[in-house]
C-alpha cells in the first residue's frame, strides 16, 4: 500500500516537470516519423508493417525506459530527499516497487499512446487484433525490463547522468548477446541467445506469436533488477 | 525511550563512532554536543534507523533498530541537517505525503497536517511551492515533517543551521514546544543553542561520549577554569602603582587564585591590566574590592565564554597543532552562526 504512496508521488513528479513530457513526446515523435516511413513502402503486407512498427517502437521504449527510469533513485540521493523514505515505516521492496510501478506507468502510458498507428493497419489493412495485442504485450513487457535496469542503476550512481549510462551500458550488453551467441558453439549458443534482451526472446512478439517462455523471461529480468535495486538500498544501510 | 549499548558504527575501515552507551529517558530533551566529525549526525542516523550499527544495541522505546527497524521508524521523526523537501511541492502536498508514508490513516491525514501546520506556523504558506520558500521556512516545514506521525522520539539534526538570529529565535520556541509531548533529542556544534534548548547535555568526542550532564553542572565543572580581565585605573599614579592597588585588595579573597599582570590594555597615565584565576564567579565580589581600595574598573569581564570552555573539554589529551585547527574551524563556525545572545558574560 504503502508502495502506492511513493508511486503516486512518482507520477506526480513525471507529469509536474517537463522531464516526463518532454521524453514522452520526444519518444511519440520518434515512432510517428519511423511508422510514416514505414508505411511508405506500398509492397510491403499489412502485417509485415505492423511487425515493423513493433521493431521499431521497441528501440523507442527502451530509450524512454532508460531516461524515465534514471532519475528515480539517484535523483533522491542528489537533492537529499531519499532520508524521508529510508526513514519512514516502509521497507525497500516498497521503495523499490513504487518507484518502479510509476516509471513504468508512465512508459506504458507512452506506449498505449501509439496505439493510433496499428489501428491504422487494422482499418485499412489486413491483420489480426490477436497480433497486435500481443505485440503490446511484447513491448509492454520488454519496457518493464529496461525500466527495472534503469531503476537498478539509479539505485547504484548518485548522479542521473551516470545512472543512465551504466543503465545504457547494461540493456545494449543484454541486447548484444545475440552477437555473443552466433559466436560461440553450441549448447552455449542457445544460452546466450536466450538471455538476449532483444533479439532471441521479443521477435516472436513482433510477428503476433505469443510464449509464455520469452513471458516468462521478461518477468524474471523484470523480478531480477528489482530485486537487486532492492539489495543495493538496504546494503547502504549497513555501509 | 532510547537505550543505547557500546554502540559501534564503522564507515569501512574508519571509526564514525564507538563505543557509545547512553540513556534518554521519556520527555526528555537532549542535545548532542560535539564538534564537525565528532559522531553526532551517525548517531542521530543510527537512532533514526537510516543506517545501521556495526555493533552494538539500540533500543528506541523498548525496540530493537536492528531486529525492528520499521517498528522504530514509525515512532520516530526526524530532520537531517538538510530538509528532504521537494521543491515541486507545496508545503500542504507534502506534508501529506509525509504523513501517509509514515502511517497515519488516510481519514486523519488532513487533520494532522493542519495540525502541524498550525504548530510550526507555516499555514499561511501551506500552498506555496517549497521551492520558493525561505531557508527558515524550509526548515519548519522540515520539522513539521519529522512531527507529523505524531512520534514518540524526535531526532533534530542541526536544526538552526544556517539561520538568521531571528529564525535561531523562533526555532528555539518551536523546539520548546515540542518539549512533554515527544522526546526530542538535537545535535549541534554549539554550546549555547544546545544550553538554550536542551535538559541535558551530551558531548561527543571522537565518536564516544566526553561528558554528559545538565547545563549548571557543564558550567560548574567548567568554571573552575574562570580567569576574570581587568583594566584598571587610579588618577596620578603610574602603571605599576595600580597593579599593586588592585593586588592588595585582592590577595587573600575567597574564590581568587591567582593574579597576573599584563601589558596595559589601553595607553594612559596610571592604567594596569589584570588577568586573575578564579575558582568560582567572584566578578561581584572583586570589583566591590577594587571600587573600595579606590581603583576605577575601565573593564571587568569574564575572560573566556562558555565556547571556549567548552572547547577546553574537547582538547583533553589532544596535540596543540590538532587544538589551534580546530580553534580556528570553531571560531569560523561560530562567526558564521553565533545567536545574538551568545553568552558572554560581562560586567
Amino acid at each position: 500500500m504503502r508502495a502506492l504512496v511513493i508511486a503516486r508521488r512518482e507520477m506526480y513528479a513525471y507529469l509536474r516537470s517537463p522531464l516526463g513530457s518532454a521524453i514522452i513526446a520526444a519518444a511519440l515523435l520518434v515512432d510517428g516519423i519511423l511508422f510514416y516511413f514505414a508505411s511508405l513502402d506500398t509492397k510491403r503486407l499489412s502485417a509485415q508493417l505492423l511487425t515493423q512498427f513493433f521493431y521499431d517502437s521497441s528501440a523507442a521504449t527502451m530509450v524512454a525506459g532508460l531516461l524515465l527510469s534514471m532519475r528515480l533513485v539517484a535523483e533522491e540521493r542528489q537533492s537529499g530527499t531519499m532520508i524521508l523514505l529510508n526513514t519512514a515505516p516502509i521497507r525497500d521492496r516498497d521503495i523499490v516497487v513504487g518507484k518502479f510501478v510509476s516509471s513504468f506507468g508512465m512508459l506504458t502510458l507512452m506506449n498505449l499512446l501509439t496505439a493510433y498507428m496499428p489501428l491504422m493497419v487494422y482499418i485499412r489493412g489486413k491483420v489480426s487484433v490477436g497480433h497486435i495485442l500481443v505485440g503490446y504485450l511484447g513491448m509492454i513487457l520488454l519496457g518493464a525490463a529496461v525500466t527495472a535496469i534503469g531503476l537498478f542503476a539509479s539505485s547504484l550512481a548518485r548522479s542521473q547522468v551516470v545512472a543512465v549510462i551504466i543503465g545504457a551500458g547494461m540493456v545494449a550488453s543484454m541486447i548484444l548477446l545475440w552477437v555473443v551467441a552466433r559466436a560461440v558453439d553450441p549448447p552455449f549458443n542457445t544460452f546466450f541467445s536466450g538471455l538476449a534482451l532483444h533479439h532471441e526472446n521479443y521477435r516472436p512478439f513482433m510477428v503476433g506469436t505469443l510464449s509464455f517462455d520469452r513471458v516468462a523471461y521478461y518477468l524474471m529480468v523484470t523480478y531480477f533488477f528489482l530485486l537487486s535495486a532492492t539489495k543495493v538500498l538496504e546494503a547502504r544501510r549497513w555501509r | 525511550m532510547i537505550e543505547i549499548q557500546e554502540l559501534y558504527k564503522y564507515y569501512g575501515d574508519r571509526r564514525a563512532v564507538g563505543p557509545l552507551s547512553t540513556q534518554i529517558g521519556q520527555g526528555e530533551v537532549v542535545g548532542l554536543l560535539g564538534l564537525n566529525g565528532a559522531g553526532k549526525t551517525t548517531t542521530l542516523r543510527v537512532l533514526a534507523c537510516d543506517l545501521l550499527p556495526t555493533s552494538g544495541n539500540v533500543r528506541v522505546a523498548g525496540i530493537d533498530v536492528v531486529e525492528r527497524p520499521d517498528e522504530v521508524r514509525a515512532k520516530v521523526g526526524y530532520l537531517p541537517d538538510r530538509p528532504p523537501l521537494y521543491d515541486d511541492m507545496t508545503v500542504h502536498e507534502y506534508l501529506s505525503y509525509a504523513a501517509r508514508l509514515r502511517n497515519v490513516p488516510s481519514g486523519k491525514v488532513k487533520q494532522r497536517v493542519t495540525h502541524v501546520e498550525e504548530l510550526t506556523e507555516i499555514a499561511d504558506k501551506a500552498n506555496q511551492l517549497i521551492g520558493s520558500l525561505s531557508h527558515g521556512f524550509k526548515q519548519r516545514v522540515g520539522i513539521a515533517q519529522a512531527i507529523v506521525h505524531g512520534p514518540e522520539l524526535v531526532v533534530l539534526d542541526e536544526p538552526i543551521s544556517g539561520l538568521d538570529p531571528v529564525q535561531i529565535m523562533e526555532m528555539r520556541e518551536l523546539v520548546r514546544g515540542l518539549r512533554g509531548a515527544h522526546t526530542v533529542v538535537l545535535s549541534s556544534h554549539i554550546l549555547t543553542e544546545i544550553s538554550e534548548t536542551c535538559d541535558r547535555i551530551l558531548v561527543i568526542k571522537d565518536g564516544r561520549i566526553a561528558w554528559s550532564g545538565t547545563e549548571t553542572e557543564l558550567s560548574s565543572t567548567l568554571k573552575q577554569g574562570m580567569h576574570i580581565a581587568l583594566t584598571l585605573h587610579a588618577a596620578g599614579a603610574s602603571a605599576e602603582s595600580t597593579a599593586q592597588k588592585a593586588r592588595a585588595a585582592l590577595t587573600g579573597m575567597t574564590g581568587v587564585r591567582d593574579i597576573e599582570e599584563l601589558e596595559p590594555a589601553e595607553a594612559g597615565e596610571g592604567i594596569a591590566s589584570l588577568r586573575v584565576a578564579v575558582s568560582s564567579d567572584v566578578r561581584e565580589e572583586v570589583g566591590k574590592s577594587l571600587i573600595q581600595a579606590g581603583l576605577g574598573i575601565l573593564e571587568l569581564s569574564r575572560e573566556k565564554e562558555l565556547e571556549s570552555m567548552f572547547l577546553e573539554l574537547l582538547e583533553e589529551g589532544e596535540d596543540s597543532a590538532a587544538r589551534k585547527r580546530r580553534k580556528r574551524r570553531h571560531a569560523d563556525d561560530l562567526g558564521a552562526s553565533e545567536p545574538p545572545n551568545a553568552k558572554k558574560e560581562s560586567v
